[in-house]
């Protein structure tokens, strides 16, 4: 930030090259996890990191104006427009890996790395071996400069950008509004057409049954163990977002058993008779195990979980 | 270190995120892409106002992020209108036009 204050200087200070150095690598790392991300939200937040490492070299930079809006309405604003985007079209729409065109991404790499290299080609003919520092340009403040600036020698770009953003704001408006074409039905109605069809007359049954899952997007079991999509919330199941525990218990038990099989140093049974203990746990374990108190214990927890499953 | 260096930054920036607009194709993935770009203007804007010792690059930042913002404003609302009609924010799916 020294820089700013020398008049024709050829380096900045070492504390600067050093923030230079260390925020750049998060910068590039942080626009790489951008594209790579497989999920749109890791992608935003990855952005908005380099957004903000992008907002303290503006600052370094002499530009404090723009490193604090930089912050404000990039991290700030639209950033959180794009997360609530994403949350809205869905968080789990991820990309698809099939490629349609052959070889795309791999012509598409190497046109970048063309690019970039041409780019820093340029950069590096060009003769920037001093420079003026900003001492002069901010000596009376960087607001008021700006400021100045934008109301005599910009004034027209500033009233345009007022029209631009009113017609973003109700292009926006239009875009996202739809017309309501039908009236919206009462309570009444829609009770009185249930009954009218027969079908989930009373409320519609609650999700989870379990003690330790009664989460909204897993389902409750019917009598016979399965899992009911009824219970789930229309958008979960639109979604199909639909976590499926029911088996969960099953396989806990086998793995636990399994566990102390091999604890006791006893050969694993064959997987028939397993699925015939799963099925049946109350007969015969305690007292085969009865030997070991620790077993035993497990077995039993194992037990009384089955039951009241 | 010669502030240049942030030159070099930004043109890494601006690949990365013109590399990301081919490569991928959920629409929400590709605006962020376009936003990196922008962003690494802005950078590059901020540096020249440096190098040239007056405020004007750092004026043509401000309105480059006016812009970006009345941007992403109209295409979040299109991603969404998009998403309304196809159920996907993928942009391979939007192609009525093709055969």
């Amino acid at each position: 930030m020294s820089g700013t204050l020398a008049a024709a200087a050829s380096t900045t200070s070492t504390g600067e090259a050093l923030q230079f150095w260390v925020l750049g690598t998060v910068a590039v790392i942080g626009a790489l996890c951008t594209i790579l991300m497989h999920k749109a939200v890791h992608s935003a937040l990855c952005l908005a990191g380099t957004m903000i490492v992008l907002a303290v070299f503006y600052l370094a930079n002499g530009a404090y104006f723009l490193g604090v809006v930089q912050i404000v309405v990039y991290t700030g604003a639209i950033m959180m427009l794009f997360l609530f985007v994403v949350m809205l079209v869905g968080v789990t729409a991820a990309d698809s890996l099939k490629e349609t065109l052959k070889g795309q991404r791999w012509l598409a790499a190497l046109c970048g790395l063309g690019f970039g290299i041409l780019l820093c080609a340029g950069i590096g003919n060009a003769s920037l071996t001093t420079w003026n520092g900003l001492g002069q340009a901010n000596a009376g403040g960087n607001v008021e400069g700006l400021a100045a600036l934008i109301f005599t020698k910009y004034v027209f770009a500033f009233e345009i950008t007022g029209a631009l953003l009113i017609t973003a704001a109700v292009g926006a408006m239009v875009l996202t509004h739809r017309e309501r074409t039908e009236r919206a039905r009462t309570q009444r109605e829609q009770s009185e057409a249930r009954v009218r069809t027969g079908r989930n007359v009373p409320p519609l049954p609650a999700p989870g049954v379990y003690a330790r899952h009664n989460a909204v997007d897993i389902p409750g079991l019917l009598p016979d163990g399965t899992p009911s999509e009824l219970t789930v919330n229309a958008t979960l199941r639109g979604r199909g977002q639909i976590r499926d525990v029911s088996t969960d218990a099953l396989a806990e038990l086998a793995a636990l058993e399994q566990r102390s099989q091999r604890w006791l140093g006893r050969k694993a049974r064959d997987t028939g008779k397993k699925a015939e203990d799963t099925a049946e746990p109350e007969h015969g374990e305690n007292g085969e195990n009865g030997e070991n108190g620790q077993n035993g214990e497990n077995t039993a927890g194992a037990n009384s979980r089955g039951a009241a499953k | 270190m010669n502030p240049v260096n942030y030159l070099y930054l930004a043109a890494l920036l601006f690949t990365i995120g013109a590399a990301g607009v081919v490569i991928r194709r959920n629409a929400i993935v590709l605006f962020m892409c376009v936003e990196l770009m922008l962003n690494a203007c802005n950078l590059a804007f901020v540096t020249f106002s440096r190098l040239h010792g007056n405020l004007d690059g750092q004026i043509i930042a401000f309105f480059t992020m006016v812009v970006a913002a009345a941007e992403v404003v109209v295409g979040l609302a299109i991603i969404v209108s998009v998403f309304r009609s196809r159920h996907s924010a993928s942009v391979d799916d939007a192609s009525l036009m093709k055969l």
